[in-house]
């Protein structure tokens, strides 16, 4: 259990958000054209990182809108957030 | 066995005051090189290893450990054994693992405290009812004994069951496995630990995997805190920590690590002496041998790797158990832990070859790996052994992400995963 800062909101308690998984995943542009294989790794497949991790939250609570958060996940501290659309923060690898 | 446990070993034991009692299993330094390599010391790693030498005749075989066995989601689930799955593939999956405990403790001559109290599954609304009765019909197809009961049943049952029509989730029935019980968590981990080492198998704890040496297409050893093991067999059995193994590898797994938490109360006097599990609201309740209820929650819904989990997530449990359960209201709870489960899309484990030559992975099982240690143990070993999986987990592989041809679980197992 953990606070997240809504960076339309401010800081709000987790339970207010839900996850929406690995961010930066990108949708197919040409779905017709993809292999089974291409179609597992965008259904299927993530990271499941421990350590640093680039993830979707929703305030679903709230303002119901989507950022993205930089999270590690080994001990829940919370290192960044920034809204969709934006580039991901480079000194986090 | 060398030091067979019978009734005879406990009496000559008690009369030297309990000081000669052997070692259960070694503590060996690492070879340099094995046939094959477990990769994690929980119940389905131990498990493989012990049907490994038992039923394969592999002897020079080792279990990698980075803590103390049966210390991660062997130690930290709530117990419950069944087999009352939809699918014919869960179906035949758990009720062999389930046919394997019936017999468990005779196999290992250790006490797993195998207890069939059957377990019941509330249903809260319509919906419940038709999806719990059409799982009953699939069950008895598959040989699986199952019955429906009717609030009437349930409260006759278990007759603390709040069953009043006017309770936010009001119980409308429920299934009953018969079969189906607990068991001792621990001593799971231990009878195979012990049955595994006397046949020779090297169980070497505080060793953690920090790299897998790969040649081309094929593994060739893992590096460790304990120097580098040769082999060009390794069984990953890792459960939350699989995708960190598989990354060693180059490899992608479709997981995802999530804290499931549980909790147990101060000890009282036998009250319940079943299981009830309830889907819709979310709460698992059995009574231990020691008189403490133990209370299953759900999983967090981000991944997370640090064995605690959400308050937000015990207090709903918590709120559906005293509606179902008045008589508790005052219990006070003893301690709540969390463990990291690794969740696959369809909520089905993984036992599998990989496209890496003699690299196995057993994962996947989510939220309720526990029931399935037996059968898990004896078909990964298989898949090891013959590099060919076993009919019973042929459906539980790794390409069924890419061919689609999914075990859909989630829900249709009867437990919110």
């Amino acid at each position: 259990m953990f606070l997240i800062n809504c960076p339309f909101c401010g800081e709000r308690d987790q339970s207010e958000f839900s996850s929406g998984g690995e961010a930066h995943i990108v949708r197919p542009k040409q779905p017709t054209e993809l292999s089974d294989d291409e179609w597992a790794e965008y259904l299927f497949m993530r990271k499941n990182i421990k350590g640093i991790q680039f993830e979707r939250w929703n305030h679903v609570h709230g303002c119901r809108k989507w950022f993205n958060v930089v999270r590690d996940t080994s001990n829940d501290k919370i290192l960044s957030v920034y809204k969709m659309g934006e580039k991901p923060p480079v000194n986090y690898k | 066995m060398k030091n067979k446990y019978s009734v005879f070993s406990l009496i000559k034991n008690a009369l030297s005051q309990h000081e000669n009692w052997q070692q259960a299993w070694g503590n060996p330094e690492p070879k340099k090189e094995y046939d094959a390599i477990i990769v994690g010391g929980g119940g389905h790693g131990l498990a493989t290893a012990y049907y490994l030498a038992k039923k394969h005749n592999l002897k020079n075989i080792a279990v990698l450990e980075k803590g103390w066995i049966g210390g991660g989601n062997t130690g930290r689930n709530t117990t419950i054994i069944r087999s009352n799955y939809l699918w014919d593939a869960s179906a035949g999956l758990y009720d062999h693992a389930l046919k394997l405990w019936e017999n468990l403790s005779q196999e290992l001559n250790y006490n797993v405290m195998f207890s069939q109290r059957g377990v019941m599954n509330l249903a809260h609304n319509l919906q419940d009812v038709r999806d719990l009765k059409r799982r009953t019909h699939a069950n008895r197809l598959n040989g699986i004994d199952a019955v429906w009961l009717n609030t009437e049943e349930v409260k006759k049952f278990c007759p603390i069951i709040n069953t009043s029509p006017d309770i936010r989730y009001p119980v409308l029935g429920g299934t009953l496995q018969r079969r189906a019980g607990t068991a001792r968590h621990d001593a799971v981990a231990w009878g195979y630990a012990r049955g595994a080492s006397e046949m020779g198998v090297d169980i070497i704890q505080n060793c953690e995997v920090k790299g897998i040496k790969r040649n081309g297409d094929r593994v060739e050893g893992l590096e460790t805190n304990k120097g580098f093991i040769k082999t060009n067999k390794i069984g990953v059995v890792a459960a939350g920590h699989s995708s960190v193994i598989a990354n060693m590898a180059g490899l992608k797994l479709p997981l995802e690590s999530k804290p499931l938490q549980a909790l147990v109360s101060e000890p009282v006097k036998p009250i319940i002496d079943t299981v009830v599990m309830s889907n819709a609201v979310h709460a698992y309740v059995s009574q231990s041998d020691k008189g403490e209820l133990v209370i299953g929650a759900g999983t967090d819904s981000y991944v997370s790797y640090t064995q605690r989990g959400s308050h937000n997530i015990v207090e709903e449990t918590l709120k559906a158990i005293l509606e179902l359960y008045p008589i508790f209201s005052r219990m006070k709870m003893l301690r709540q832990w969390g463990g990291i489960v690794d969740i696959c899309p369809d909520a089905s484990p993984i036992i599998s070859k990989t496209n890496i030559k003699g690299l196995y992975f057993n994962c996947g099982w989510g939220t309720g790996g526990f029931k399935a240690t037996p059968g898990s143990g004896d078909l990964f070993a298989h898949t090891i052994a013959n590099d060919e999986p076993h009919k019973l987990n042929a459906a539980f592989n790794l390409n069924r992400f890419v061919s689609g041809d999914l075990v859909d679980e989630h829900g249709a197992a009867a437990v919110a995963h």
